[in-house]
């Protein structure tokens, strides 16, 4: 099993700390849900975690070695990353694209072989998306463009996913084929860690939970535990109701009714 | 399963071979154009055999012809190689090689050199040396002004802001140069032309264009991942700092050698890789050699144009102004089709 860990964190912006006292710990094989409103520092969060961001005090563990330590390719092989927002200049094939991913695999001068192209078909087919292949990815809506990044972050091979809103641009169809998909790659023994706006994604994927508020992780624990009409007031300022569909065979699980 | 692999780049190779004959389908024309007229036969004779028809043909192909021609190949797809480059890192197709000031550096260079009375290769080697200056200039002011900002953007600006204070330094050049003698011999260099090329200026400008091209080719795929921006380059795996300050090092290099022979040539690296991205796409391993083929291209005919038109040969620069601004106007409708 293994680990990407969060110690004493403090993250954000020289004179601008964002984020500050987070402890935090994600493994193999689980799904971990941030749930803040807009701008409570996920992004900042996640950037940390990628090491695009330097914390300015703490340290973040991949498999106990500090992220600074680890080379751009050998992090690349293990942390896979799907952003929140894209722009692509140039119109590159949907294939080019899920390609990309395969680059931390790569040597220095190296581009694509045949077994980067296995891997690539490999994934759009996992996500039924291989008739888009020969598409321009500049062409494609936004709910396939997030499909072909979620493609290209698999082709990367990764033990873990830091998910950015993946649900954020897509229709009601496209988000629940993507909370499916996080399930399914959770049961390959995944470790995703994923920004959404809907405390339902986490009841769907049965997840743990982690709730950024005012610049600290204020709760975590199992949505189950965690996610309470009280704190969803707090965090979002609305009315929640939250009911149980115990009795539905089909879908045993908690659900959020706004009361509007 | 089956896996029907399609990884075949058959139609960018039919396309790169066919830029390769028609360079020197080209080359070979261009020999013949100028005011002593030789036939392609004669050309090709001599290539194989080393046999003139006369002395003076000999003389006339190996010291002025020759170079030439082999500058015009040099300077044209040197220029569109970089101009790619620097629309690759730069994530921006609008982008020409002198975003970081190499031709105003050059420029004023060769400006500074020509009011010290130099000699020619005193002012190429300033033209050179001031070139790179100007680039090294721009990645320290961003670096210095640039901390936690968006690095492209504050590279675009110190560009802009080096390559005005160069352009100043050219105008006060200009301004306090002898009117007679040293005045029309800056305008005529930042003019740009292709007369005055020698065979030992090749011989020094080649090795630093291969020097710059071999690198380029190298990393062209991790280019093609810098497109979705520094973060996600990153997340997938590329050290964009180095990456980025390499490809920089090489295209500048590549540029400042050859404006250091043929003077400021301005739209050939802005255009010619949107007509190579029209041809091949916009992955840069085609990319690349595709530009530099069909920017050696263009320049042997623009270069054609210039010395047999008219009975006074028109500037290079000039000419190329003329024909490339109308020129890019026409496949930016064409690409916004095709979104580039």
């Amino acid at each position: 099993m293994m680990t990407l860990e969060i110690k004493n964190g403090v993250f954000g912006y020289p004179n601008k700390p964002i984020l500050s006292d987070i402890n935090f710990e994600l493994s193999t094989g689980e799904i971990v849900c941030v749930l803040g409103k807009n701008g409570a520092g996920k992004t900042t969060l996640f950037k940390s975690m990628l090491g695009v961001l330097k914390p300015l005090s703490g340290s973040i563990l991949l498999n106990g070695k500090a992220i600074e330590n680890w080379n751009r390719p050998q992090f690349a092989r293990l942390v896979g990353y799907i952003p929140q927002a894209r722009s692509l200049p140039f119109p590159f094939t949907v294939m080019d694209v899920v390609l990309f991913g395969r680059t931390a695999h790569m040597s220095a001068f190296g581009s694509p072989g045949k077994r980067d192209y296995i891997i690539a078909e490999e994934c759009l087919d996992m996500l039924n998306i291989t008739y888009l292949k020969n598409r321009t990815f500049t062409h494609l809506s936004g709910g396939e463009q997030q499909m072909v990044i979620v493609a290209r972050a698999l082709a990367q091979q990764p033990s873990f996913l830091i998910m950015d809103e993946p649900t954020s641009s897509l229709d009601f169809g496209n988000q629940i084929k993507i909370i499916c998909q996080v399930n399914a790659l959770k049961n390959n023994s995944l470790g995703i860690i994923m920004a959404t706006h809907s405390p339902d994604h986490a009841f769907m994927c049965d997840a743990k939970v982690a709730i950024i508020h005012e610049g600290k992780i204020w709760k975590t624990g199992h949505s189950k535990d965690v996610v309470s009409e009280k704190i969803l007031k707090e965090i979002y300022g609305v009315e929640v109701k939250i009911h149980s569909l115990r009795n539905k065979p089909e879908c045993n699980r908690l659900v959020c009714v706004p009361t509007v | 399963m089956i896996h029907n692999i399609r990884r075949n780049h058959t139609k960018e190779t039919l396309i790169l071979i066919s830029l390769m004959f028609l360079l020197l389908v080209t080359a070979l024309i261009s020999c013949t154009i100028g005011r002593y007229q030789l036939s392609t036969g004669d050309i090709l004779h001599f290539v194989f055999t080393g046999q003139a028809v006369d002395q003076n043909m000999s003389t006339l192909l190996l010291n002025i012809r020759f170079p030439r021609i082999f500058g015009a190949i040099l300077v044209g797809g040197a220029l569109s190689i970089s101009g790619a480059a620097y629309q690759g890192i730069f994530r921006n197709p609008m982008v020409s090689p002198d975003i970081l000031g190499v031709s105003s550096g050059a420029g004023f260079g060769a400006s500074l050199a020509i009011t010290l009375s130099l000699s020619m290769i005193g002012i190429q080697i300033m033209a050179f040396a001031f070139g790179l200056m100007a680039v090294f200039l721009v990645l320290l002011v961003s670096r210095i002004i640039g901390k936690n900002r968006d690095k492209i953007l504050m590279l675009v600006l110190s560009g802009m802001v080096t390559g005005a204070i160069f352009n100043a330094l050219i105008s006060l050049m200009k301004y306090i140069a002898d009117t007679d003698s040293k005045l029309p011999d800056i305008t005529f260099w930042l003019m740009g032309s292709l007369s005055g090329i020698t065979t030992e200026e090749i011989k020094v400008v080649l090795p630093m264009v291969i020097i710059g091209i071999v690198p380029l080719l190298l990393l062209s795929w991790k280019l093609n991942v810098l497109s979705f921006g520094d973060e996600e380059a990153k997340a997938l795996g590329v050290n964009t700092r180095v990456l980025r300050l390499t490809i920089i090092c090489c295209a500048s290099l590549i540029t400042a050698s050859v404006v250091c022979v043929a003077g400021l040539i301005g739209w050939v690296g802005l255009i010619i890789p949107h007509f190579a991205r029209f041809l091949v796409g916009p992955n840069h391993k085609f990319l690349l050699p595709t530009s530099f083929l069909s920017g050696s291209i263009f320049m042997l005919l623009v270069d054609g144009v210039a010395r047999s038109a008219t009975s006074l040969e028109i500037p290079l620069g000039i000419l190329i102004s003329l024909i490339g601004a109308p020129l890019f106007l026409v496949f930016l409708s064409k690409s916004t089709k095709k979104s580039w």
